[in-house]
């Protein structure tokens, strides 16, 4: 699958502690803590945005406070503390990039780090990137390139500039700010993201990619992804995200939203590998998402994640099929180490006839973690001829940790054709045996069974990634089998 | 090559091998053979260093080293070889990859460098051909849906690209058809060298026919209790481990 060298590999592993975890010393322009309606306006304001924006926000921020927090997810924390976040916080530049050139040195050795070099990008890849640092995106290269085809690709706050009619359109007409009490938190405050629009019949020429990073202290990441393909075009979207080590929660609440019309596709990939916490559970990423796509006629939503990050992470991914032979897919391995709680996994909605999903959902635990996965499967009845087929496997790498699977399926429609698989097994003394007796170290017997349990997920996802996933499930792993 | 002294070792506190002697010299090749539980499985997987086995006494040296003090790990990259006798699938991972991985940690440990993309590929041709093996199942998971056949010719395949200094292998004619075990001895005699030496554990004479023996040992209740020249072989199969408890009764 790669040309990335078992010796890279012991390289990486060297290097066993979050690599991430660095602060960049980049001047931020942060608002004082706390939430209310001025907060609300405020960033409203800062990003001079449109009435309509603005009382989007508010009417979701009223809706919010009405809700609380959901607890039924298999997972335990503090919950946070609404007022001790920051809601804004930017790296303190205030012009627009002209060229790659103009980019402040320190923010673009943070994304050397990071192994976003946007100059070998450029070059080799072609992987067009949107960088989010905190809440505001700071770079966005390849845009013309992409112009000429019709492709706007840019951060979220430009898009409301530029393509306000478009992003109006479409904006929560997937994930509704009623949706869910963190879905309406972050309508109400969301400071940035990524906005991406596929025309008519274009098959984007290269990934388009958004990398994350909360870089901040005492702040939270609200971000919003749109993404808007229409009729027959094809989109890959890639999406990754670090966050500096430090001993406080902090809340990453974002949305995603993916539309695909008719006879469009859309993959979108996510190799999430927020600060976990330490060993003994203190600080880390609390990750609570919402990602969702909806689907026209014979088109295709197909998302792949890997997630190896966050203290917490509660998400489902999941595809409405509302278009008649339309198919959804899901693809997941969630590691969970020490002891991180991860409850994830999707929820297909078959609306349209001959609609088909498929979830392939793969759990590691190790350390002291809970790893749920959590499905949806429903068919509605109108859904003549409905297929879908689940695998949800579970991998334990140690006796103290916990695996879950709460499949649930709703089938209204006779016609439907519904599979679901789960296993759970213990990592193999024998299959480790049979490694160290060729030779291979504990640690890299682990990454190689690992990386074996995990490929179908792993093929799902494009080249570069896949190599850097790998790197990320072996080293997350390191010493964990007991 | 290797010496083995009074080796006495248990499985959940139960002894199973009870003061065991053997010396094999490299160029040597050794069958070992016994009835069921007489400890011949015990002692492969004592000398590959699986935890589950505790030594209680006894010394082993291998090439020089004390083999008991090394890790499991190291002793492979010594040059210590097991043919397992139920080789362990590991989904997903292919045998070209689990190969690489392994000959790449042997030349590292060795202070060598890890070895060409083309080199490995022309090693794996060659060496894929000496067993009969179907250059296909190099690509596929390590072992996953092969037959029985398959899987030991696979070992061998293993054991042809590490090029141990000694080889052990533990009822590698088990489950094997008349044309599978030809190959596989086939492969044991092309890799055998005045360098290197084999310790064959089975049940039957049958291999023996394949692969000459330049001594059979007879392992009974946790020692050697009889050594010969390769008719030895033909004698028990003849006459049965009986013989050898009544002689032992005697």
């Amino acid at each position: 699958m790669s040309n990335y060298t078992e010796n890279e590999l012991a390289k990486d592993l060297e290097n066993q502690e979050y690599k991430f975890g660095f602060t960049s010393d980049i001047e931020s322009d942060t608002i004082e803590k706390g939430l209310s309606e001025d907060v609300i306006r405020f960033i409203s304001a800062k990003k001079e945005e449109p009435e309509w924006l603005l009382e989007y926000r508010l009417t979701a921020y009223r809706g919010w406070l009405e809700m609380t927090e959901p607890e039924w997810a298999h997972v335990h924390y503090k919950k946070p503390d609404f007022q001790d976040i920051s809601y804004y916080s930017a790296p303190n530049q205030t012009k627009k990039y002209e060229s790659w050139d103009d980019v402040d040195p320190e923010m673009k050795a943070t994304m050397a780090k990071l192994g976003i070099s946007m100059e070998e990008q450029k070059r080799l890849t072609g992987v067009a990137v949107d960088f989010v640092m905190d809440s505001v995106s700071v770079a966005t290269s390849f845009k013309s390139k992409l112009k000429e085809l019709g492709i706007i690709f840019c951060s979220f706050s430009e898009a409301v500039q530029e393509y306000p009619e478009l992003v109006r359109a479409n904006m929560g007409t997937v994930v509704p700010h009623t949706d869910n009490y963190y879905a309406a938190l972050n309508s109400a405050v969301f400071t940035d993201g990524s906005f991406c629009y596929i025309p008519k019949g274009v098959r984007c020429p290269m990934e388009l990619s958004t990398y994350f990073r909360i870089n901040q202290g005492g702040t939270g990441q609200f971000e919003r992804t749109l993404v808007v393909a229409d009729e027959g075009s094809y989109v890959s979207y890639l999406e990754g995200c670090t966050a500096p080590q430090r001993d406080e929660n902090q809340l990453h609440a974002a949305v995603v939203e993916l539309i695909a019309k008719d006879n469009a596709e859309i993959k979108y990939s996510t190799v999430q590998n927020w600060y976990p916490g330490d060993k003994n559970g203190l600080g880390g990423i609390f990750n609570f998402v919402t990602k969702r796509g909806i689907c026209g006629t014979r088109s295709k939503i197909s998302w792949t994640q890997v997630e190896t990050g966050s203290a917490v992470t509660w998400k489902y991914p999941s595809c409405i099929l509302k278009g008649d032979y339309s198919i959804g897919e899901f693809y997941s391995v969630a590691v969970t180490n020490n002891y991180q709680q991860a409850d994830t996994g999707t929820k297909m909605i078959h609306l349209g006839k001959g609609t088909k999903s498929t979830i392939i959902s793969k759990g590691i635990s190790a350390g002291k973690s809970q790893n749920s996965y959590r499905g949806l499967v429903q068919i509605h009845k109108n859904a003549d001829n409905a297929r879908n087929f689940s695998q949800c496997d579970s991998l334990l790498m140690t006796d103290e940790c916990g695996a879950h699977t709460f499949p649930y399926i709703e089938c209204k429609n006779s016609s439907a054709k519904i599979e679901h698989e789960a296993t759970t097994s213990k990592i193999g003394e024998d299959q480790i045996f049979y490694c160290l007796q060729r030779g291979i170290s504990e640690e890299k017997a682990i990454g190689l069974i690992v990386n074996g349990y995990c490929k179908e997920v792993l093929n799902q996802l494009p080249m570069e990634f896949a190599v850097e996933a790998q790197k990320l499930l072996t080293i997350s792993l390191e010493g964990s089998v007991g | 090559m290797i010496t083995i002294k009074n080796l006495h070792a248990t499985i959940n506190g139960k002894e199973i091998l009870k003061g065991l002697n053997l010396t094999v010299n490299a160029g040597e090749i050794h069958a070992i053979m016994g009835p069921n539980g007489a400890g011949k499985s015990t002692l492969a997987s004592v000398l590959a260093g699986r935890e589950d086995y505790e030594v209680t006494e006894g010394t082993v040296d291998f090439d020089g080293t004390d083999l008991l003090e090394m890790d499991t790990e190291d002793r492979a990259r010594e040059g210590l070889f097991l043919a397992f006798q139920y080789p362990v699938e590991i989904p997903g991972v292919s045998n070209i990859n689990f190969l690489r991985t392994a000959i790449n940690e042997i030349r590292e440990y060795k202070g060598k460098e890890a070895m060409s993309a083309k080199e490995f590929m022309a090693m794996v041709r060659e060496k894929s051909a000496l067993v009969e093996l179907d250059p296909k199942l190099a690509s596929r998971s390590v072992n996953e849906g092969f037959s029985g056949g398959e899987k030991k010719r696979n070992e061998i395949f293993q054991m042809a690209m590490l090029e141990p200094k000694l080889s052990i292998l533990d009822e590698t004619d088990s489950g094997l058809d008349i044309d599978a075990l030809r190959i596989v001895a086939n492969g044991v005699n092309t890799l055998k060298s005045d360098k290197n030496a084999t310790i064959i554990i089975t049940h039957y004479q049958r291999l023996l026919d394949h692969i000459i023996p330049d001594f059979v040992h007879v392992l009974y209740d946790g020692k050697i209790v009889k050594t010969g020249p390769k008719e030895l072989a033909l004698e028990l199969e003849e006459k049965g481990y009986d013989w050898i408890k009544e002689e032992m009764a005697l």
